[in-house]
């Protein structure tokens, strides 16, 4: 089976692994992820803080793309991105004076007739089902999943599973042979896009999340967003420093501890790549 | 609720937010949740249930303090304040408009500065190559701000990891991207 | 010749803001028959019926229309004016400028025209009127009262003491409702229990009140002082008769941990049970959805251990039908469950309790026996938190309104706290403080003066457990929306009050209308509050919004004097606007046809055969004859009549075609 793919900017570079597990993860289901040709950024944060149209415009021309490949169904694992796909299709709908301007901006035909997944949405439709007897090596950890903002919010858009305590990953890990642990962080902001430029920023909030995890005894942290995981692996330094104590508890993208439980290799799913050594 | 704008008679800046985004601001009443609930409340200069309440007094020089506050900018639409807001108003859509405005009259923070050059930089980055380019990103921003030793020591760490492309990704239509960020910075100024 | 008298009504400016009140009358004054046409400011005052009633006298009017607000309003009142000057009341229509014309539309030319095509077309009915006498039905001097919590009891006592017979039927195994859960009341903090229990017993004493509990209304049928009411008294599995209250069997009974609903889930119960120590009546009933014999087919310990052998397992629902003439409903309100607050972790925290719940707590006949102590461990909270607004004013939740009685319950919640635990915190997260009412704003301060409670300004955004705590996230919105956090050990919602379950299908069994939360609506916001647009059924309480106990108290007395008017009077005047099968000489006697489609067509089961016989007694004929004391006049026989033999009186074929035509036909 073949299902369209927009891997977006984060995951050809700081966050390779993601891509890596996805794609590792796919194929040993036997789905085939087909990259949109000639993709570009969606403009993540930076185009919707500075200039609405571009803000649409540039997630427009990916659909439109994906569309003129002939792709019905595009998995987008990067959360930001998926938030970015899914409010440009919802306000193109919502309003055709938008459509048109943006539209006419890129000189490409736009329907909306493409349906985005993401990350979690794609594995519960494809990957679940005949997950059961894949599983060779249970992910036995207390985990805490950890959503992000981007994936649950807002409901009136996205409407996907509750804005409050979401329960999506968490059943997805159960499967995998993994613990979910109850926490209260898990669609706490993590400072994203401050990343660098205002990294005590990140610091304060990431700290909050990890301390909470790290107080209900989680094991590992799950993620769905390189943005997240960028922000709880690669600052940990800052995080630290704002808990006072080293912490040392991995964090891994749902795909990256999916594939472990079926047994796939520690290098293919990339866990080499983190700074936070994976010890699970 | 474009129908409402007709007849509500809001003027300033509450209404052209209304017109930009359909955010109303008289639907806030204060109770606040958006600020309690806000990650960065406490980095913003007023939190958003503020900013709410300054636009609803119409006073050009609480306007004007809005678009030349921090908090428009340490915002980081994590849409928090609209999943809880018991009158469902789309506080970050409200944001967008504000900070969009803000640039175009050149009234920004300068403590926003390095969030705003970031942002530049981002979007410079993909302007050219249509995709974002990160090595390009982090020294186009340290150019913007100077902020040179930072972060100096995450990158040959990143580079071990296989996490930075030394080569940018180039897409084959980079005309057909340019032309987006031309048509719609071109419509920005009008 | 017709002299009509047209009396254009400018309502203060609500019609003359719009319309050209002097144009319209001067226009329609030149219509063929119009006798006299005037406007005016207020016609419904005292000068104004006397304009109308001069005219009558002076003019020597055959019919008179009023053009003003809504024949909702005052046909009545004009009505009564042409009668007083003695002109048939039927020969008068009221035309609707005002819903109809000046309150839908701006001021302008066409605004003016369409009040003329309304005064017009009145004009051209009127013409066709003719007199018409009221009817005269008998009225049932019996009331049903539905509900039992302070509303029904107080209107049941109220009722009965006039002398009338009561049924009162309440659906839960006691009376006493929501009040008989509370603890101390405000703003008095007098014992809800000490003030409500006398008055439970004396509705069980009454001669004039016979008490259904565990019984709901199963079907309506009839009108004002006439309706025939089915009621549904489910299964006790008891003989009330044989049973003495001696509570043998619920301390036997083996299944007893069913969450008490008396206790808002903070205590159990048996499967036999009932729900408190005072209840009334003091009997118990078997859940059958918990019983051990219904569900498993064995046990029957309390049938066994009964001394005087009331228990019946075979027992089925019985259908009681009761003539009564008029209705009180007072089904009270629920409490909306939180769960809709995942932010607040209602059902995921123990310690995180609705107000009723508290009320429990609090309460001398509760799971603590008034102590607080919190559900998880039954420690003592050292640090309260009462959320106000968990879920009203919320129109994100569903719930735009603001349900009333939660400010003040609020501070007495903090209040008892403060007096039972000296040493403990309270705070309340407030948007605002409502407290209207008698002594209502004092009893807030002295929370807040005398008591220490902590009011914080603001609305939280999340609760979460930490180590044991509950922490609390909210800001203060009078500090420049600083942040607070509490770490609290309890934390109370003030939950909505919502309409009942069922609410909806009741109204609909009841003929009556609801609004867009299913509260039951009342026929005029300020001048009909117990009234619904139902003759004969009127409403006391929280099922019409969310009320207070004085406010439900005043209700209910007020709609059992309503009761007590009309039972009053051994006779009462219906509107002759009812259907007529019309009647003509030998040999045709009428053109019905007798195919008697009307009869399988109407809902009230009003129209009969009537036999036409010669005087040898042979058939001639059969053909409909309508019963006017069931007739609603609703029309649907005319619709279904194809020889046009049925009229409903006062709104004839001919006076509706001349309705019509007057609009149709240029003047």
């Amino acid at each position: 089976m073949t299902l369209g793919f927009y891997p977006g900017c984060s995951l050809k570079g700081s966050s390779r692994e993601y891509a890596e597990s996805v794609l590792a993860v796919a194929e040993a289901f036997d789905i085939h992820l087909e990259e949109i040709k000639d993709w570009n950024c969606c403009g993540a944060t930076a185009a919707h803080n500075m200039n609405k149209e571009l803000s649409l415009a540039l997630p427009a021309r990916i659909l439109s793309l994906a569309e003129k490949q002939g792709l019905t169904e595009l998995v987008v694992p990067c959360a930001a991105c998926y938030s970015r796909l899914t409010v440009t299709k919802h306000e193109l709908s919502e309003n055709p004076a938008l459509k048109a301007v943006v539209t006419e901006a890129n000189d490409l035909a736009y329907t909306g007739s493409v349906n985005v997944l993401n990350i979690v949405q794609m594995l519960d439709k494809y990957i679940i089902p005949n997950l059961e007897g894949k599983v060779v090596k249970p992910f036995d950890h207390k985990v805490a999943c950890y959503y992000g903002c981007l994936l649950v919010r807002p409901h009136e858009i996205l409407k996907f599973d509750r804005e409050e305590d979401p329960q999506s990953m968490d059943a997805l890990m159960l499967k995998a042979g993994a613990t979910p642990i109850d926490w209260a962080f898990k669609t706490e902001c993590c400072g994203a896009g401050l990343s660098v430029s205002r990294t005590s920023s990140v610091g304060r909030l990431s700290g909050k999340i990890m301390g909470d995890a790290k107080d209900r005894g989680a094991e590992a942290i799950i993620v769905a967003c390189p943005m997240c995981h960028s922000n709880l692996d690669m600052r940990r330094d800052a995080i630290n420093s704002y808990l006072g104590e080293k912490v040392d508890i991995p964090v891994l993208y749902i795909t990256q501890a999916i594939g472990l439980a079926i047994g796939l290799d520690r290098k293919t799913l990339g866990l080499q790549r983190h700074f936070v050594k994976v010890s699970v | 609720m474009s129908s409402d704008s007709h007849h509500s008679g809001i003027s300033g800046l509450g209404g052209e937010v209304l017109g930009h985004t359909d955010v109303k601001v008289s639907h806030c009443y204060q109770c606040g949740k958006c600020s309690a609930g806000c990650p960065l409340s406490e980095e913003m200069d007023y939190p958003p249930s503020v900013i709410m309440r300054m636009l609803q007094t119409g006073n050009p020089d609480l306007e004007d303090k809005v678009l030349r506050s921090l908090s428009i900018w340490v915002c980081l639409t994590c849409e928090m304040c609209f999943s809880r807001c018991p009158m469902s108003i789309d506080i970050p859509k409200m944001m967008d408009f504000l900070r969009e405005k803000s640039l175009n009259e050149k009234k920004s923070d300068p403590k926003a500065k390095e969030i705003i050059a970031f942002h530049k930089s981002f979007l410079d980055s993909i302007k050219y190559t249509g995709r974002l380019y990160e090595i390009g990103l982090f020294v186009d921003y340290k150019a913007r701000t100077l902020k040179i030793l930072d972060d100096l020591a995450l990158a040959p760490k990143m580079m071990k990891r296989g996490k930075l492309n030394i080569i940018p990704e180039l897409i084959k239509d980079r005309s057909g991207v340019a032309s987006i960020f031309r048509k719609a910075n071109k419509k920005n100024k009008n | 010749m017709s002299k009509i008298g047209v009396f254009v009504c400018h309502c203060g400016e609500n019609i003359s803001s719009t319309v050209d009140c002097e144009k319209v009358a001067a226009t329609v004054g030149k219509y063929d028959g119009v006798a006299f046409s005037v406007d005016y400011k207020y016609m419904c005052s005292d000068p104004g019926q006397s304009i109308i009633k001069n005219a009558i006298a002076e003019k020597g009017l055959t019919g008179v229309v009023v053009a003003a607000c809504s024949p909702r309003m005052h046909e009545p009142t004009f009505r009564k004016v042409c009668a007083e000057a003695g002109l048939n009341p039927y020969m008068c229509e009221m035309a609707n400028l005002r819903e109809h014309c000046s309150w839908v539309h701006e001021k302008g030319e066409a605004t003016t025209e369409k009040a003329i095509d309304l005064v017009r077309i009145l004009v051209e009915k009127v013409k066709y009127n003719q007199s018409l006498n009221s009817i005269k039905v008998p009225v049932t001097k019996t009331a049903l009262v539905i509900g039992g919590g302070i509303a029904g009891i107080q209107a049941s006592l109220d009722i009965a003491n006039t002398g009338h017979k009561v049924i009162l039927i309440e659906k839960d195994p006691s009376i006493g409702g929501h009040m008989s859960q509370l603890s101390e009341t405000f703003p008095t903090l007098d014992c809800s229990q000490c003030i409500l229990t006398p008055r439970m017993v004396e509705v069980a004493q009454h001669p004039n009140i016979t008490l259904y509990t565990y019984a709901e209304l199963e079907s309506l049928e009839g009108f004002i002082g006439n309706f025939k009411a089915k009621i549904r008294k489910k299964s006790k599995s008891l003989d009330e008769k044989l049973c003495t209250g001696c509570g043998l069997c619920t301390t036997k009974c083996p299944t007893k941990k069913i969450p008490s609903e008396f206790n808002e889930g903070l205590g159990n119960r048996t499967a036999i049970y009932v729900p408190f120590p005072q209840a009334v009546p003091n009997k118990p009933v078997i859940d059958r959805i918990h019983c051990t014999y219904y569900t498993k087919g064995k046990c029957k310990i309390c049938e066994k251990v009964c001394p005087t052998g009331a228990i019946r397992f075979d027992q089925e629902d019985q259908i009681v039908e009761v003539e009564v003439g008029a209705i009180v409903v007072a089904t009270g309100f629920a409490v909306k469950r939180p769960d809709f607050f995942p932010e607040y972790g209602y059902g995921k925290y123990a310690d995180v309790i609705t107000g009723l719940q508290f009320e429990r707590l609090a309460s001398a006949s509760g799971p603590t026996l008034g102590e607080i102590r919190r559900p998880s461990d039954g420690k003592i909270p050292e640090k309260i938190v009462f959320l106000a607004c968990a879920g009203s004013r919320d129109p994100a939740k569903g719930i735009p309104y603001c349900s009333k009685i939660c400010c003040m319950y609020i501070a007495k919640h903090a209040m008892l706290y403060q007096h039972k635990v000296h040493s403990g915190k309270s705070y309340v997260f407030y948007m605002d403080i409502r407290a209207g009412g008698k002594m209502y704003e004092e009893f807030v301060r002295r929370a807040i003066e005398d008591d220490g409670v902590n009011y914080i300004r603001g609305r939280v955004s999340k609760i979460y457990e930490k180590n044991g705590k509950l922490i609390v996230s909210g800001v203060d919105t009078l500090l420049n929306a600083m942040p607070v956090e509490i770490e609290a050990d309890m934390v109370v919602l003030a939950t909505a009050g919502v309409a009942n379950e069922g609410a909806e299908e009741l109204a609909q069994k009841l003929h009556i209308s609801y609004d867009p939360y299913k509260f039951f609506a009342e026929a005029h916001p300020k001048l009909k509050p117990v009234e619904t647009n139902t003759g004969g059924i009127f409403l006391a309480g929280s099922c019409q919004a969310p009320r207070d106990i004085p406010e439900s108290v005043a209700m209910a007395s007020g709609a059992a004097v309503k009761v007590a008017g009309l039972f009053s009077q051994d006779e009462l005047t219906r509107e002759p606007i009812i259907a007529v099968v019309n009647r003509q000489a030998a040999p045709v006697y009428s053109s019905c046809v007798g195919c008697f489609l009307c009869v399988s067509a109407c809902p009230y089961q009003a129209i009969e055969k009537e036999e036409i016989k010669n005087r040898t007694g042979d058939l001639i004929k059969s053909i409909a004859k309508v019963n006017p004391g069931l007739c609603q006049g609703c029309g649907t026989c005319v619709a279904f009549c194809r020889t046009k033999s049925i009229d409903i009186q006062g709104y004839t074929h001919e006076q509706m075609y001349s309705e019509v035509m007057a609009l149709l036909n240029e003047y």
